[in-house]
């Protein structure tokens, strides 16, 4: 369970997340919104990358402010859009540093079960030696979720990790994030972009805009024409094909 | 029979290191024996105290310079900048200009060599770990803009130093020249067992953190993450850092130029890791230092300086790894 309360961000004179108070349960759950509404700070301001201004944020019963950060990632992993990395690094490599917040050497029997595990789910296994600037985006972005992967934690956020991946890609990832909630009981929440992707996969929807929540519930709940037209000002269609919603921009 | 193999390819890596590492030592000892005793006068005891003294000063230098450019770029998630940026040997410099502008030439060249290096060595330390604390810790600002506000700074520091030394009259100024000149076959005997111990306590100070530190190198965001508590181990790798250039500015004067070739070289041989790169940049540094005084002394005669001697080597050698595609 990861509960925010009052939570609050400024930048400068802008407002990023102002008075945020939500419990976000087991399972995947996908934060949508415009541009500029706030999703990636909260994720951060969850995930102790930034400090928080006002309120507070709790993570398996850990407050996020105050509690030891080698603890924490021991029980959060998160991800953040832009992976660039100065130093040279091979797949395998990267995803090792996955088992740094567990102690260890990354290189014991059960640091290389969880990087093989990682490597395998997010089928790199062939691309293990290779090094990530010889890579393209997609395989990139696919090696840093492995390396969140590797760390092993009930806890994972992702902010826009379908970024750069080709669709083969970014529905495998989805299923394998949907899956991870579902067999292994994490909680998993991924900020995104694409409401068709997060409508099929998602259990559930929480919408932001202007730095506060819009609407939190259910795809059905979130999915709906007056939902999504307030949120993105912006006509919009929401059809049933079979048991799926499709959103359909006017 | 997966595992095995895995564990076959991860291993296969780290031996190609440990063979580079001990090729690079063996270099380093070979330079350094050739130092000692080649083309020897008549006074042999004389001129091994003289070579003795010169070389250790050398291998003091180019552990410091190579291990505070390696952490340097650690922290900045970078490999193309140098601790000069923050204008340490701009501070050096000022100190030495203000001194002798203020009280004189004859202070300057009269002081007893251990105060005058214990001065340098706290102003400097003091001025750069100083600022980091404010603008880090305090300020909280982004690392980025911090090297920034060092690289002004330095820039201001060196106008003053060059506008006092417009003041300053022709003696004092050669004396002054003289001073911040990177010299190793002048180096204070004195100091070479505080400098020595400073540093190898700096260095040792890295052990427990050497995993944090190839977090660190992921960047902020990356490393916060995983889990490293990123402002202390900044803090503690910035103290590092400052007090390994200005103990070596101390000692021998600016000598911050081949810091950049000697980490990349390591990089580039032996990868990202600190338990490797920081062994493997003192032995760099070490050859590119002796190995150059080596080429001036025996083969050029002095012709020229050390610096210019290292950057044409070190050049050369670097284009060859960028061409064979080790350097990357």
């Amino acid at each position: 369970m990861i509960q925010t309360q009052n939570l609050g961000k400024r930048h400068g004179p802008t407002v990023a997340v102002d008075d945020v108070s939500v419990a976000i349960a087991a399972g995947l759950t996908a934060i949508i919104g415009p541009n500029g509404a706030g999703k990636s700070t909260l994720l951060t301001l969850i995930g102790r990358l930034a400090r928080m201004d006002a309120g507070a944020a709790v993570v398996g019963g850990l407050d996020v402010a105050t509690t030891k950060t080698r603890t924490l990632a021991q029980r959060l992993a998160v991800l953040r859009q832009d992976n660039h990395l100065a130093i040279r690094l091979t797949v395998a490599d990267l995803v090792g540093f996955g088992r740094f917040p567990h102690g260890g050497s990354g290189r014991s029997a059960d640091d290389l079960e969880h990087i093989e595990r990682a490597l395998d789910l997010l089928e790199l296994a062939e691309l293990r030696d290779r090094y990530l600037d010889e890579l393209s985006g997609g395989q990139r972005q696919r090696a840093f979720v492995a390396m969140a992967v590797a760390q092993d934690t009930d806890y994972l956020l992702l902010d826009e990790p379908l970024n750069n991946l080709d669709p083969r890609h970014a529905v495998a990832l989805m299923k394998l994030l949907a899956e991870l909630a579902q067999t292994r009981g994490l909680t998993i929440v991924v900020v995104m972009h694409d409401i068709n992707t997060a409508a099929q996969f998602a259990d559930t929807i929480i919408a932001m805009k202007d730095g506060r929540i819009h609407c939190h519930g259910t795809v059905d709940d979130v999915v709906t024409v007056p939902n999504l037209a307030t949120l993105y000002e912006t006509p919009v269609r929401v059809e049933r094909l079979g048991a799926r919603r499709v959103v359909l921009w006017d | 029979m997966a595992e095995l193999l895995t564990r076959e390819r991860r291993r296969a890596r780290p031996g190609r290191t440990v063979t580079w590492l001990a090729i690079l030592t063996a270099l380093a000892l070979a330079c350094i024996a050739l130092y000692l005793v080649t083309d020897m006068p008549a006074a042999a005891a004389y001129a091994l105290g003289l070579r003795g003294r010169t070389i250790t000063g050398m291998i003091i230098a180019a552990a410091a310079i190579g291990v505070a450019t390696v952490l340097f770029h650690t922290l900045t998630a970078n490999r193309i900048l140098t601790p000069g940026i923050m204008g340490f040997d701009a501070v050096f410099v000022l100190i030495q200009t203000g001194v002798a502008f203020t009280l004189g030439p004859a202070f300057l060249a009269g002081a007893p060599a251990a105060a005058s290096w214990a001065v340098e060595l706290v102003v400097m330390t003091g001025a750069v770990v100083g600022l980091y604390w404010w603008l880090f810790v305090r300020r909280r600002l982004d690392l980025h803009v911090i090297v920034l506000a060092g690289l002004i700074l330095g820039t201001l520091f060196r106008s003053i130093t060059a506008f006092l030394q417009r003041l300053l009259d022709p003696d004092t100024f050669a004396i002054v020249q003289n001073l911040v000149f990177a010299s190793f076959t002048s180096v204070d005997r004195t100091l070479l067992l505080p400098t020595g111990l400073l540093v190898a306590a700096a260095l040792a100070s890295l052990w427990p953190i050497r995993r944090s530190l190839d977090v660190l190198a992921l960047g902020e965001t990356p490393a916060i993450g995983l889990g490293v508590d990123h402002r202390r181990v900044v803090m503690h790798t910035v103290i590092v850092i400052a007090v390994m250039v200005a103990a070596s500015t101390a000692l021998v004067g600016p000598v911050a130029f081949f810091g950049l070739l000697a980490a990349n070289l390591a990089y580039s041989l032996v990868g990202h890791r600190h338990r490797h790169s920081i062994p493997a940049v003192v032995a760099v540094g070490t050859i590119a230092l002796v190995g150059g005084q080596l080429v001036l002394d025996r083969v050029l005669g002095f012709g020229t300086e050390l610096p210019i001697v290292i950057e044409f080597l070190g050049g050369v050698l670097f284009i060859v790894l960028v061409l064979t595609g080790r350097a990357r």
